[in-house]
């Protein structure tokens, strides 16, 4: 008994059965109270007015934004090194997750950014980054479209996420090299939680919870849809034959 | 693997097209940009590093799809896949060809069409360099790229959506050498990094490339 087992379609379908409400559910708790309580009961902050409150959608979906794309390389790993086919359409079904979040992400950010920097875009390295970061999502995501045969495109996608992490991260030094950013440092941290006051960062804290189970729940659903996906392209490929010879 | 890439040479040379088409194209899109911004040569002085450099960029990705795509199309590909070379080393050369047929007049090229953009005198011996330090690399990813779309009938498109984003660091680099090099900044920083793209690029992506390519083949 392993924890490859899991990996098994019909055991994954299985487990993930009972899950994918579950998650939903928690997921739609966690943003309903924690948008509730950051739009409506905490403070306006002394400088930025209400325009604070984006922070509840801006933060969170980009730190999903990144951390699908960090969960399909993992899962690209996975598929070339164990040839686990759920692992595979994971990584697959989280693509067009990820591209939302980062929509999300540099969609908020511009509509902060028209009233606090007076602008709605600027190449500052952290909004340039995430630009790039999109650009690689489409590709991912074209390059899924482009192939037919299931695992030449599986096989071709995780090699192109390997190669894409990094440069991904090339590319996020080489925008820092290349321009001063307007954007502030790290809003949160793992040993510091000063950056914002804590009235924010509870409710942030619920958001960002709410995004990861979301994001969660969205990928094992789009996941299940894939696996179907493939049972009934292999049922009619199984079917098409005596097709044609009646 | 020297065989090998003087044959890639005598067919890019010999079968016409690719060899000129990118110098050709490099020429238009540096002759068309002071009809879009202007003829100031103020401007056309502050925005040269940038254009030289894209323009570079665009021109080597026009011929990417060959690095492959007739080699798979008429079998010799799956030959070499065959032969003692490794698929590595057959990537690598193809890459390394690639640059010589496309980067190397790009980089002899870029010069001339500086005088064209009004280009600051301190800035031409940094555009050579940085041309021929950055544009091997371009080769390289693209030949990645190329080996992951080989298969498709329409890859061409896929195939710069694919690879544009990852020229973004050479790019950014490339284009700071020309920069500080025109306003007489040291320039030391951005072309180590510049090299050092260059250089991890040719040592890893070849094993990328192999792998997309056996994919291909399979």
């Amino acid at each position: 008994m392993s924890i490859w087992e899991y990996a098994n379609p019909k055991k994954f379908m299985g487990w993930t059965a009972p899950l994918v409400p579950w998650l939903f559910g928690l997921a739609g708790a966690c943003l309903i109270v924690g948008l509730v309580w950051g739009f409506f009961l905490t403070p306006d902050d002394y400088k930025q007015g209400s325009t604070v409150k984006i922070i509840y959608l801006h933060v969170p979906s980009a730190l999903m934004a990144i951390n699908a794309w960090f969960m399909m390389l993992i899962a690209s790993l996975i598929w070339l090194v164990r040839r686990h086919h759920v692992s595979a359409l994971a990584a697959k079904a989280a693509a067009p997750v990820g591209v939302v979040m980062t929509l999300i992400a540099l969609f908020t950010g511009a509509v902060w950014g028209q009233p606090m920097w007076g602008t709605w875009w600027a190449w500052d390295p952290r909004l340039t980054s995430f630009l790039i970061l999109f650009l690689f999502y489409l590709g991912y995501i074209a390059l899924w479209a482009a192939i037919e045969d299931p695992d030449t495109a599986a096989d071709l996608t995780s090699v192109l996420c390997i190669v894409g992490s990094v440069f991904a991260v090339l590319s996020r030094y080489a925008v820092n090299f290349w321009n001063q950013g307007l954007h502030q440092g790290a809003s949160l941290s793992m040993d510091k939680a000063d950056h914002v006051a804590n009235v924010f960062y509870i409710p942030l804290l619920v958001c960002i919870a709410g995004f990861v189970l979301l994001f969660i729940a969205l990928v094992l659903l789009r996941t299940r849809t894939e696996i179907r996906v493939r049972r009934m392209s292999a049922l009619i490929a199984r079917t098409r034959p005596t097709e044609v010879t009646t | 693997m020297i065989a090998l890439l003087i044959r890639d040479l005598r067919l890019a040379v010999r079968a016409g097209g690719g060899f000129g088409l990118g110098l050709a194209f490099f020429l238009i899109v540096i002759v068309l940009v002071p009809f879009g911004v202007g003829p100031e040569a103020a401007v056309l002085t502050r925005i040269a590093p940038g254009i030289l450099w894209v323009a570079a960029l665009l021109a080597a990705l026009l011929s990417l799809d060959r690095i492959f795509a007739l080699d798979f199309e008429d079998g010799s590909l799956a030959l070499l896949a065959t032969s003692p070379l490794p698929l590595e080393g057959v990537a690598l050369v193809k890459a390394l060809a690639h640059w010589i047929t496309t980067g190397l007049p790009l980089t002899l090229a870029a010069p001339v069409l500086g005088f064209l953009l009004n280009l600051d005198g301190p800035a031409y011996p940094w555009l050579l360099a940085s041309l021929a330090l950055g544009t091997p690399a371009l080769s390289m990813i693209g030949a990645f790229g190329a080996a992951l779309t080989v298969g498709l009938r329409r890859g061409g498109l896929l195939l710069s959506l694919l690879v544009l984003p990852l020229y973004v660091p050479t790019l950014i680099f490339g284009a700071e050498v020309v920069r500080r090099g025109a306003e007489g900044m040291p320039v030391t920083t951005p072309l180590l990094m510049l090299a050092g793209i260059t250089v991890g690029g040719f040592a890893l992506l070849p094993f990328a490339a192999a792998a997309a390519l056996r994919v291909n083949l399979r």
